[in-house]
């Protein structure tokens, strides 16, 4: 490979160093070549992650592994291979820009404590698109886009990076002699770590506003911002607590389990159900249950679902589907049975009801007020029923009236079905409910 | 072996594992949440990581950096996140980075509806990124194929190095459907071609431009590099007009010109069919059963269903199209893929669409009727 000189991991063998003469990127990029010689990584185990702006051409002078990406995403990369890979040394290099556009990336890696260390380069102006002003940016500065002063206030990198829970978090000027030391310290932390070095952009900041080393000390005063240590308090890295989380909560979830075919079914044709109620009803896993007992028959099943994007509230609706054959269109055009639960479902029906046909069956709790239908409808006691039950198994009883009323498949099956896939105290109602909803089923075949 | 009755995005996420992904990061949006959800219980039990990134644009670039590290990467979002992805598309084909992207259709444009189906964004797969260049994109019509088609979009991301869009949709996704997943045909597991740990290692090489270049993981034997500027085979930026212009040929050959290997479809022809009908995504279940009236009332009707969408299938499109005399391409957009039919449909064929985007599903006697097949 292309290292120049022993033990540096810099290299100007296919590019050349490209910044302007004094520019400060050169100064922070010959400490953090330092700081790599005193912790002498593997280079190849080792990722200089950048992005847009005139310190993300660095990475082409490391010796390294470079990954340049995004304007301001560099961190999301950073965050990836770390993640991917946690013995990486990964270290991220961004401009005082990327940091605006990215400022989301910069608290989420901080908040999260994942193990990258970021270099901000921070020269208060875009360098390379003609110096336009940034989010660090002193106050009544000049710069391209700012022609009578900067109004804006310029953001505290460390003190944000600190508030957003970053471990570590340190201030320099690219000047500082002890840079390099502070960049090994960074590098090596095993969690989040920032360093905000303050430097100088000569092709635009510093002329346009007679700006000199000298004066980075100075832009301190009627700030609160601070230089050196500002953060220190390690705790453990992202990757880590993950493990610890998923071992606390004892590990992989149970076994999913599968639907035998026990049962036979006795259906002739596809077959369209509409289970409509409100938000609460659990209309959606009674729908699920019920299409499972139709699957242990033999039946081919599908369930669309519709609600309320705000989940605890409105209607709640189930289309279900049952086939002997493959189901192709998984809408129903016109429902073969409807089963009316509250009032918000009969509302979310109301104009499928208005054109149901004669051939079509309602089962409908007695207290629902219908609009006019040529369907054939039951009104039932069905929530009356369910109050001895429990609340949350009308849906289940309503289904099981249906079921018993019209005989499709076996009450065995969803009897089976709710005894399997239910917890033991839930199942113990729901069959409750099966035998109750079968019961009013009777009352109509004996009316 | 039993059945199962599980949403078309339960069956993405468990496709997603058995194909070796052990990487997944998404931000939740319906209807694409579910996704993320079961990526975060199933992943750390099979030794992956799945994190809820702060949002799309972090989701699209952490698996970008996982994927560039050797892990099998996956995100799944709907169409306002696509939209967020955007820039890292571009950045995953010209970095040539193995990545799956499933985007779950919901009405649009915009928030348009959370919860509603559509199938809006096929021509916003195409040409979702800067720059025009091809992309990989299959769509499933069953919870059966989104659990088959994820695990051919991780075969092609690792055979083409490059990003696969599957395009489900709310209907294919929230949807629950009797399965037997053991009894699924499944393609063999596909690893991208690794470079040799011996030789200097080149991030693009090829010399034929369809070439797949090996791949080196960041953090393995090689020294790796990657960027998003316009880049030489060596990933150095360059602005050598005869360099730029032959990476962009690879970067387009790669794709198009592997148009057979990439084709998946299904035919259901018939002899002397007069009408063809072309149909993706879940308006092909509609399209079926529409088939199937129309032929037991005695007229002769051909179906091509397509699970590639992008690159388009063209040399069998253009054979179905031939001695037919009408196509009927119906969709649940206002005309997206048919105008790929429109090109490719010889002389004297008529191109007729069946479109709506009222967040219901084209019913089979919609097809019937406006596609003139009664």
């Amino acid at each position: 490979m292309s290292e120049a000189k022993a033990g540096s991991y810099l290299s100007t063998e296919t590019v050349p160093l490209p910044y302007c003469p004094g520019c400060g990127h050169t100064v922070i990029v010959s400490a953090i070549d330092k700081a790599l010689q005193q912790i002498k990584p593997d280079p190849r185990k080792t990722v200089i992650v950048t992005d847009i702006g005139c310190i993300g051409l660095a990475d082409r002078n490391f010796t390294t592994s470079a990954f340049h990406g995004l304007h301001g995403r560099s961190i999301t990369y950073a965050c990836g291979l770390k993640l991917a890979r946690p013995e990486l040394t990964v270290i991220t290099l961004m401009g005082d820009g990327a940091c605006g556009i990215g400022g989301t990336h910069l608290l989420n890696a901080a908040r999260r404590n994942i193990g990258i260390s970021l270099i901000v380069a921070n020269n208060f102006n875009y360098g390379m698109t003609g110096g336009q002003h940034s989010v660090t940016t002193p106050s009544a500065s000049f710069t391209a886009t700012t022609p009578f002063g900067n109004v804006e206030r310029p953001l505290d990198l460390c003190a944000t990076a600190i508030a957003a829970g970053a471990p570590w978090v340190y201030r320099a000027t690219a000047y500082d002699k002890d840079l390099p030391d502070a960049l090994a310290r960074a590098i090596r932390q095993p969690g989040f770590a920032m360093i905000d070095i303050w430097e100088l952009c000569v092709a635009y900041y510093s002329p346009r506003n007679d700006f000199k080393k000298a004066d980075l000390l100075g832009l301190l005063n009627g700030q609160t911002m601070r230089f050196g240590q500002l953060a220190d308090d390690p705790r453990a890295e992202y990757s880590e607590r993950c493990r610890q989380a998923y071992q606390a909560a004892g590990g992989a979830l149970p076994p999913r389990r599968e639907i035998e075919v026990r049962h036979a079914h006795r259906l002739e044709r596809q077959l369209g159900v509409v289970l409509a109620g409100r938000a609460g009803q659990k209309i959606r896993s009674a729908a699920a249950l019920f299409a499972q007992a139709a699957i242990a028959s033999g039946l081919h099943a599908t369930q669309k679902d519709d609600y309320s994007i705000t989940v605890m509230t409105g209607h709640s609706t189930s289309e279900v589907i049952l086939g002997k054959e493959r189901i192709d269109f998984t809408g129903i055009d016109v429902p073969d049975h409807v089963v009316l639960i509250a009032p918000e479902g009969v509302k979310q029906m109301r104009a499928r009801l208005a054109t149901l046909p004669e051939t079509s069956t309602v089962y409908a709790d007695q207290a629902l007020e219908l609009p006019a239908t040529r369907a054939r409808v039951h009104r039932l006691p069905l929530a009356e029923a369910a109050q001895k039950t429990g609340k949350t198994s009308l849906g289940v009883l309503a289904l099981a009236c249906l079921l018993e009323h019209q005989g499709m498949f076996p009450r065995a099956a969803l009897e089976g079905t709710l005894a399997e896939f239910l917890k033991p105290e839930l199942a113990a109602a729901s069959a409750q409910a099966v035998a109750a909803g079968a019961a009013l089923a009777r009352t109509i075949a004996a009316s | 072996m039993g059945y199962e009755f599980i949403e078309g995005n339960e069956a993405i996420a468990r496709a997603a594992l058995r194909s070796g992904c052990d990487f997944f990061a998404g931000y939740p949006i319906t209807p694409a949440s579910s996704i993320l959800q079961h990526m975060l219980e199933l992943l750390p039990a099979a030794g992956g990581t799945a994190i809820q990134a702060e949002d799309e644009i972090a989701s699209i670039g952490f698996c970008i950096g996982a994927a560039m590290a050797g892990r099998k990467a996956m995100t799944a979002t709907s169409g306002p996140g696509v939209s967020l992805y955007s820039e890292n598309i571009g950045l995953a084909i010209i970095g040539e980075t193995p990545l799956v992207i499933v985007n779950v259709q919901r009405q649009g444009p915009a928030t348009g509806s959370a919860t509603k189906g559509a199938e809006g964004d096929i021509q916003f797969t195409r040409w979702g990124t800067s720059g025009g260049l091809p992309i990989i994109a299959l769509s499933p019509a069953t919870v059966e194929e989104a659990y088959v088609l994820t695990c051919a979009a991780f075969n092609f991301a690792e055979r083409f190095r490059a990003p696969v869009f599957l395009l489900s949709s709310k209907e294919v996704s929230l949807t629950r459907e009797r399965v037997d997943l053991g009894a699924l045909e499944l393609p063999a597991r596909v690893e991208r071609a690794r470079a040799a740990a011996d030789r200097e290692y080149v991030p693009h090489a090829f010399a034929e431009a369809r070439e797949v270049p090996a791949f080196a993981d960041f953090g393995g034997e090689h020294i790796a590099r990657y960027t998003t500027s316009t880049h030489d085979q060596r990933a150095f930026l360059t602005s050598d007009p005869t360099t730029i212009q032959r990476m962009i040929d690879h970067y387009e050959a790669k794709i198009s010109g592997a148009e057979q290997e990439l084709t998946l479809l299904k035919r259901d022809f018939q002899e002397g069919a007069e009408d063809l009908c072309v149909s993706y995504g879940v308006t092909s279940r509609s399209v079926a059963a529409a088939v199937r009236e129309a032929r037991g009332r005695g007229r002769k009707v051909s179906s091509l269903v397509l699970q590639t969408l992008w690159p388009v299938p063209e040399t069998a499109l253009r054979a179905a199209c031939a001695g037919v005399r009408r196509v009927i391409v119906p969709e649940l957009n206002m005309g997206q893929y048919r105008r790929e039919i429109e090109r490719l449909a010889p002389p004297g064929v008529q191109v007729t669409g069946v479109n709506k985007m009222d967040t219901t599903l084209i019913s089979p006697r919609e097809i019937l009727e406006k596609g003139g097949l009664l």
